[in-house]
C-alpha cells in the first residue's frame, strides 16, 4: 500500500504543476469514496463480466510445457478481453469514476494504441468525448489502432515533439489536462504518473492476480511458483503481481524491453540501465543522462518504449520482492513466433517479452514447478511490424 | 538582528531589490538557445535595458509545463550541447558585470539528478538568487526547501488559477517572490487573459508581504501594464524566446529593445 502522498518507499509522489494539484486531490477524494461504494463496485463488476468478458481464462499451455520440457506453464489470457488487452480493466474503472465525478471528456496517451483503443471504447460506451495523444512514430507503427480509435469516435492527435513516442504522448496529455480540467479526466494508462494514478490503476488491474490466484487454487490446489509479466510503465505486471506480493514464496518477474541490448543506447530497460529521477509526476527509475535529461529510448514494442517505470515497481525492485529482467527485440520476436506456432496464440509483442523469458527459464525448472505468464494483449496489431522486422514488406 | 545573522549573505534577500524600482519587469531566457555566447549577450542586454530580475531557464528534454515556443528553445539548446555545468560557468562570468537578481527556472529532475545539495550550493556560490521548479508543488517542496534555506537561495512558489483554497497555504511559506500563473495550460503567448488575477493577488496579500509577479501569456506592453497594475510585476518568456528564435545569434539587440519597451510601459504613471 502507498504511504502518505502516494509514496512507495522513496518513489511516487506528486511532481506536477500547481495548476493540476486540485485536480489530483479531487480525483483522490472521489476514488477514496467510490472504491468502497457497493454500487460503484457492482457496476464495475458488471462491466468487467458482461462487457469486457471477464474473468479471463487461465489456460494450461500443454504443448509449450511439453516442448520446453520443464515447468508447467499457464497463460493468463488478458488478450481475450474486449478490445484485446488488459488495458480495458483500468479504463472501465477510470471512466466509471470520471462519470461519477461529472466529467464529460476523457483524454489519454497511448503507445501501442491498446490503451487508446480501450479509452475510445469506454468513451463510446459512456457517451463521453475522447481525445487520444499518440506519438507520430507510433501512429505509423500502429496504423490499424489509429483507425480503430477514430472508428470508435475518438480524436487522435499525433505528437511530433521529442522522440514522437509514448513519453511524448504522456507529456502532451499532461499539457492538455493543464489547459482544460473542469470537464476533463486524464485517463492515464499505466501504474505511473502522480499520486493517486499509480494506486488507482493498480487497483483496477489487480483483478488479474485476484483471478489467477482463485483459478490456480481451483486447478492445482496451490499457488504458482513464478508469475511473469512484461513491464513498460508496468500496469499488467502490477495487476499480475499485486495479490501475490503477500505470498513470499511466489517469485515475481517483470520483463523489460531491452531493445537492441542493454549495452546499447537503443534500449528501454529502465531498471537495468536507469537511475532514480523525477519525471511525469513521479519519483522512480528513469533512463537519463548524467544531467537528468530523459533518454530517447527504443524498443520494437511501442507499448514498452518508455524511459520510466511505475513507482511501485521501483519499490518492489528496491525491496527485492520482484525481479526485473531485460528481454531483447530479437528474443521477443522469436517468442512472438513461437507462441503463435506452438499454441495457436498470437501474443502482443509486449507480452512476447514475458513469453521469451519463460522460454529461457522454464526448461531449467523441474516439472513440478508452475509458471504463470500474463498474455497482456493480442498480437494482431503487431503482425505487419513483425513481418517488416523479418524483412517482409506487408502493408496493413 | 544579531552579529552572526549580519555576516551571512543570503542571495535570496537580494530579490526584493527587483521590486524597488516601480513595477518589476522579469524577462526569461532559455540558456544555450542557440548557444551560450548568445545567452550571455542577451542577459547583458536585458540588464542594460531595464530588466529588474532575469529568469534563466536550464533546458530540460521534456518540459511538460511549456508550450511549443519554449519546448523548441529547450530542444535547440540541448542539441547545441549545453549542460548544467556549462550554464553554471556562464553565470559565474555574467556575475562580473550583471548585478540584478537572477533566478534559475528548470525542472525537478535537473536539480535532483545533479544532487540537490550540490546544485543548490552551486547556485549560492555563483550568485543565483532563487530557483523556480514548475513541477514541484507545495506538497513536494520539502525535499529542496530545507537545502534552499540552508544556502540562502529562494525557492519560488507558483500559484495557479485553480489554486483557490490552496493560495494562503502556499503564500504563507512563500520566499523571494510569488509567481502568479495567469492562465490555465502551458506557457505561451495569449491574445487574452481571462483569469481574475486581481482576486488571486488580493488573497495572497492577505497572507504575505512577499511580492507577486504575474506570468504565462503576457507579450504586449498593454498586457504587461495591466497585469503589473494589479500586482508587483510582469514575467515574459515566450515572446522573448520567439525573438531569439527569429534573430538567433543576433538576438541581443532586438531583445534589449523589447525589454526597454516593456519596462517603459510598466513605468508609466497609472492612467
Amino acid at each position: 500500500m502507498p504511504q502518505s502522498n502516494g509514496r512507495f518507499g522513496s518513489h511516487g509522489g506528486q511532481y506536477i504543476p500547481e495548476t493540476l494539484m486540485n485536480a489530483v486531490i479531487e480525483l483522490e477524494v472521489a476514488y477514496e469514496h467510490y472504491k468502497n461504494d457497493p454500487e460503484f463496485n457492482r457496476e464495475l463488476t458488471e462491466l468487467f463480466n458482461e462487457y469486457a468478458g471477464r474473468p479471463s481464462r487461465l489456460y494450461h499451455a500443454q504443448k509449450m510445457t511439453r516442448d520446453l520440457g520443464g515447468a508447467k506453464i499457464y497463460l493468463k489470457r488478458e488478450d481475450l478481453n474486449h478490445t484485446g488487452s488488459h488495458k480495458i480493466n483500468n479504463v472501465l474503472g477510470q471512466a466509471l469514476l470520471a462519470k461519477k465525478m461529472g466529467k464529460t471528456r476523457l483524454i489519454a496517451e497511448t503507445g501501442a494504441g491498446q490503451h487508446g483503443v480501450a479509452t475510445a471504447t469506454a468513451a463510446a460506451l459512456f457517451g463521453m468525448e475522447c481525445v487520444v495523444f499518440m506519438g507520430e512514430e507510433d501512429t505509423v507503427r500502429q496504423a490499424l489502432n489509429v483507425y480503430r480509435m477514430r472508428l470508435l469516435g475518438a480524436e487522435v492527435i499525433p505528437v511530433k515533439t521529442g522522440t514522437a513516442t509514448l513519453k511524448d504522448a504522456v507529456s502532451e496529455a499532461m499539457r492538455e489536462w493543464t489547459g482544460r480540467i473542469s470537464d476533463t479526466h486524464y485517463c492515464l494508462g499505466s501504474v505511473m504518473g502522480p499520486h493517486p494514478f499509480p494506486t488507482i490503476v493498480r487497483d483496477f488491474q489487480a483483478v488479474i492476480s485476484r483471478e489467477v490466484k482463485q483459478q490456480m487454487l481451483e486447478k492445482e490446489g496451490r499457488l504458482p511458483d513464478t508469475v511473469i509479466a512484461c513491464v513498460g510503465g508496468g500496469s499488467n505486471a502490477m495487476g499480475s503481481f499485486y495479490h501475490f506480493i503477500e505470498d513470499e514464496e511466489v517469485e515475481l518477474i517483470g520483463c523489460e524491453a531491452a531493445g537492441r541490448g542493454i549495452d546499447t543506447f537503443e534500449t528501454a530497460a529502465t531498471i537495468a540501465t536507469g537511475k532514480p529521477g523525477i519525471f511525469h509526476g513521479m519519483k522512480s527509475y528513469f533512463c537519463q543522462d548524467e544531467y537528468g535529461q530523459i533518454a530517447p529510448v527504443y524498443s520494437i514494442s511501442a507499448g514498452l518504449d518508455y524511459p520510466g517505470i511505475g513507482p511501485e515497481h521501483a519499490w518492489l525492485h528496491d525491496t527485492g520482492r520482484a525481479r526485473y529482467v531485460p528481454v531483447s527485440d530479437e528474443e521477443a520476436v522469436n517468442a512472438f513466433e513461437y507462441l503463435s506456432r506452438t499454441e495457436g496464440i498470437i501474443p502482443a509483442i509486449e507480452s512476447a517479452h514475458a513469453v521469451a523469458y519463460a522460454m529461457k527459464t522454464a526448461p531449467q525448472c523441474s516439472k513440478d514447478k508452475i509458471i504463470v505468464i500474463t498474455i497482456s494483449g493480442r498480437g494482431d496489431k503487431d503482425c505487419a511490424a513483425i513481418a517488416r522486422y523479418r524483412g517482409e514488406d506487408i502493408h496493413e | 538582528m544579531n552579529n552572526t545573522d549580519m555576516q551571512i549573505y543570503r542571495p535570496a534577500d537580494q530579490i526584493k531589490e527587483a521590486f524597488k524600482k516601480g513595477k518589476a519587469f522579469i524577462p526569461f531566457v532559455t540558456c544555450g538557445d542557440p548557444d551560450l555566447e548568445t545567452t550571455k549577450a542577451v542577459v547583458r542586454s536585458m540588464a542594460a535595458n531595464g530588466a529588474d530580475l532575469i529568469e534563466l531557464g536550464i533546458p530540460f528534454s521534456d518540459p511538460t509545463a511549456e508550450g511549443p515556443v519554449i519546448q523548441a528553445a529547450n530542444l535547440r539548446a540541448l542539441i547545441g550541447g549545453v549542460t548544467t555545468d556549462k550554464i553554471f560557468d556562464m553565470v559565474k562570468e555574467l556575475r562580473r558585470t550583471v548585478t540584478i537578481p537572477m533566478v534559475f527556472m528548470t525542472y525537478a529532475n535537473v536539480v535532483f539528478s545533479y544532487g540537490a545539495r550540490r546544485f543548490i550550493s552551486a547556485c549560492a556560490q555563483i550568485g543565483i538568487n532563487g530557483l523556480i521548479l514548475p513541477d514541484l508543488p507545495f506538497e513536494e517542496k520539502g525535499e529542496f526547501s530545507g537545502l534552499c534555506r540552508e544556502y540562502g537561495v529562494a525557492l519560488i512558489s507558483l500559484i495557479a488559477p485553480t489554486s483557490e483554497n490552496r493560495i494562503s497555504m502556499i503564500a504563507k511559506e512563500a520566499e523571494g517572490f510569488l509567481y502568479i500563473v495567469s492562465s490555465l495550460g502551458v506557457t505561451g503567448v495569449r491574445s487574452k487573459i481571462n483569469t481574475d488575477v486581481a482576486s488571486m493577488v488580493k488573497l495572497v496579500k492577505q497572507t504575505t508581504s512577499v511580492p507577486c509577479a504575474v506570468g504565462f501569456g503576457i507579450s504586449t506592453p498593454e498586457q504587461a501594464r495591466k497585469m503589473a497594475e494589479i500586482s508587483d510585476g510582469a514575467i515574459v518568456g515566450s515572446a522573448i524566446v520567439k525573438l531569439i528564435a527569429e534573430y538567433g545569434t543576433e538576438a541581443a539587440g532586438p531583445v534589449g529593445r523589447y525589454v526597454r519597451k516593456m519596462k517603459n510601459a510598466l513605468s508609466l504613471d497609472p492612467a
